[in-house]
């Protein structure tokens, strides 16, 4: 087995896609969607609004039935790269060039929750050329930048449609995007707004002015639980998944109860990584993600343990136990570390760090746990 | 427990005395790890960094240092396998 190699933090720099909203399913980097592959405007699109740039779509700032059976699909995981909105400036409501300019990805998700905010006020968006990736991940990579900003208010006309030279972006968008380099060169003030969308009446009301709540990213039950469909949908493709399906199935088919425990078993282990320890996750009280998953996969690879019956009655039995206590866990803890990405705090010297002490403990379990198996199966036969 | 990762890993760097107070790394930082304390920013607790970078990258002045990067053990095997420099976000 290759052993991955686990960079030194002085080898890396530079990129960053820690992220509330998962990424890893977008588009290729680089692979801009098609034109007929963005989202036409047409579902959200009222009308057209007329400036000295040209005209420009009006979208609707209440999201319909479509919007969210879209936004359900997209948590589902299904279709997720098909999600991109065409690049270029919207309007709500009907603005004036004294209007307030919002900038945003043309990822579906960001590009609705802006304009659900906005209902009832008048206002440009601008929205940018992310590939189809959200607004945080798109400035981690650079795609939400200060070179698109730039590009994208010349291509618009921008400076023709306002009266005013302020944008308003979102805070997460800041890892991309140097506001006093927007500013130098394109003559726009940047100005960053709530992280939450749902902020933005409360941020325009108080003269844009961002409480210290609005400021802070958080990661609560419901949006940890909301990423976990995504997870898992990768995980159904995975091909760890299939093999513990297939064992199972195999178990029920050939009536062998061992078979099918261990279908059972690894699929538990799995669900124990995946859903269990990011729902769980403050909880569980230990730092590292993959020692979360790893208390969840002993408890579970315990609970089979007991119910195969405790002691052992054979030595082929007691193999087979040290091979669920050793492999569950190992599967656990390693789907768990997986879930990094997926949060809103880790950064990448703490993942560097976590990933050198459980990764060559996690190969020494699975190995170990192999050996135990083939010893079971050996004395079995 | 608070949502934290682990502690001292960090690579934050802060030079307060180029700090000329105009507050965009508290505006910037999810995890406020900058507060404005008179004219000057003084961080706060840096074992909450994630690294993101929004903070160096939007201070004019310099007085910001972080190794940016993604915080995602996929993404660092990924790139490990592919041999490539940097972790990136997947395909």
């Amino acid at each position: 087995m290759a052993l991955p190699k686990i960079p030194n933090a002085d080898e890396l720099n530079n990129v960053n896609c820690s992220c509330g909203e998962d990424c890893c399913g977008g588009p290729a980097e680089g692979a801009s969607p098609r034109a007929d592959e963005y989202v036409s405007a047409a579902p959200f699109a009222t009308g057209r609004i007329s400036t000295p740039a040209g005209e420009v779509p009006v979208v609707a700032s209440v999201l319909g039935a479509r919007d969210r059976w879209g936004t359900f699909r997209m948590r589902a995981g299904i279709g997720r790269s098909r999600y991109a909105i065409a690049p270029g400036l919207y309007a709500v409501g009907t603005p004036d060039p004294w209007s307030p300019i919002f900038v945003s990805a043309n990822y579906k998700l960001s590009f609705d929750r802006l304009r659900a905010s906005l209902t009832g006020l008048n206002a440009w968006l601008l929205v940018l050329d992310t590939k189809g990736i959200n607004v945080w991940c798109a400035a981690g990579k650079g795609t939400f930048g200060t070179e698109e900003v730039v590009r994208r208010i010349g291509e618009t006309g921008l400076a023709k449609v306002a009266a005013h030279r302020t944008l308003i972006l979102p805070q997460l968008g800041a890892p991309g995007v140097a506001a006093h380099e927007v500013a130098k060169r394109t003559g726009f003030r940047v100005v960053y707004g709530p992280i939450r969308a749902a902020d933005i009446p409360a941020f325009i009301a108080a003269g844009m002015k961002a409480t210290l709540e609005m400021r802070r990213v958080r990661f609560p039950f419901k949006d940890r639980i909301l990423l976990t469909p995504v997870e898992l949908s990768m995980i159904v493709q995975s091909r760890i998944f299939q093999a513990a399906v297939l064992l199972w199935i195999v178990g029920l088919v050939a009536g062998v109860a061992e078979i099918r425990l261990a279908g059972l078993a690894f699929l538990g282990a799995i669900l124990a990584g995946t859903v269990l320890t990011p729902a769980f996750l403050p909880w569980i009280p230990v730092r590292l993600f993959a020692a979360k998953g790893w208390i969840l996969g002993f408890v579970w690879a315990a609970a089979i343990c007991a119910l195969r019956g405790f002691p052992p009655a054979s030595v082929s039995g007691g193999a087979a136990a040290a091979a669920y206590l050793l492999l569950l866990p190992a599967l656990s803890a390693f789907l768990a570390m997986n879930f990094t990405g997926s949060s809103t705090f880790t950064s990448l010297s703490g993942v560097v760090a976590e990933m050198k002490t459980a990764v060559p403990l996690m190969i020494i379990s699975g190995v170990l746990g192999i050996a135990a198996l083939v010893v079971s199966i050996v004395l079995k036969a | 427990m608070p949502l934290q990762h682990l502690k001292n890993v960090a690579t934050l760097k802060y030079a307060s005395e180029k700090c000329t107070g105009c507050g965009m790394c508290a505006a910037v930082c999810p995890h406020a790890v900058f507060e404005m304390e008179g004219r000057k920013a003084r961080v706060t607790d840096r074992d909450r960094c994630m690294e993101c970078g929004a903070c160096s990258r939007n201070c004019a002045f310099g007085a910001i240092d972080v190794r940016a990067g993604v915080g995602c053990a996929y993404a660092i095997m990924w790139s490990a396998l592919r041999r490539k420099p940097v972790p990136q976000c997947g395909e």
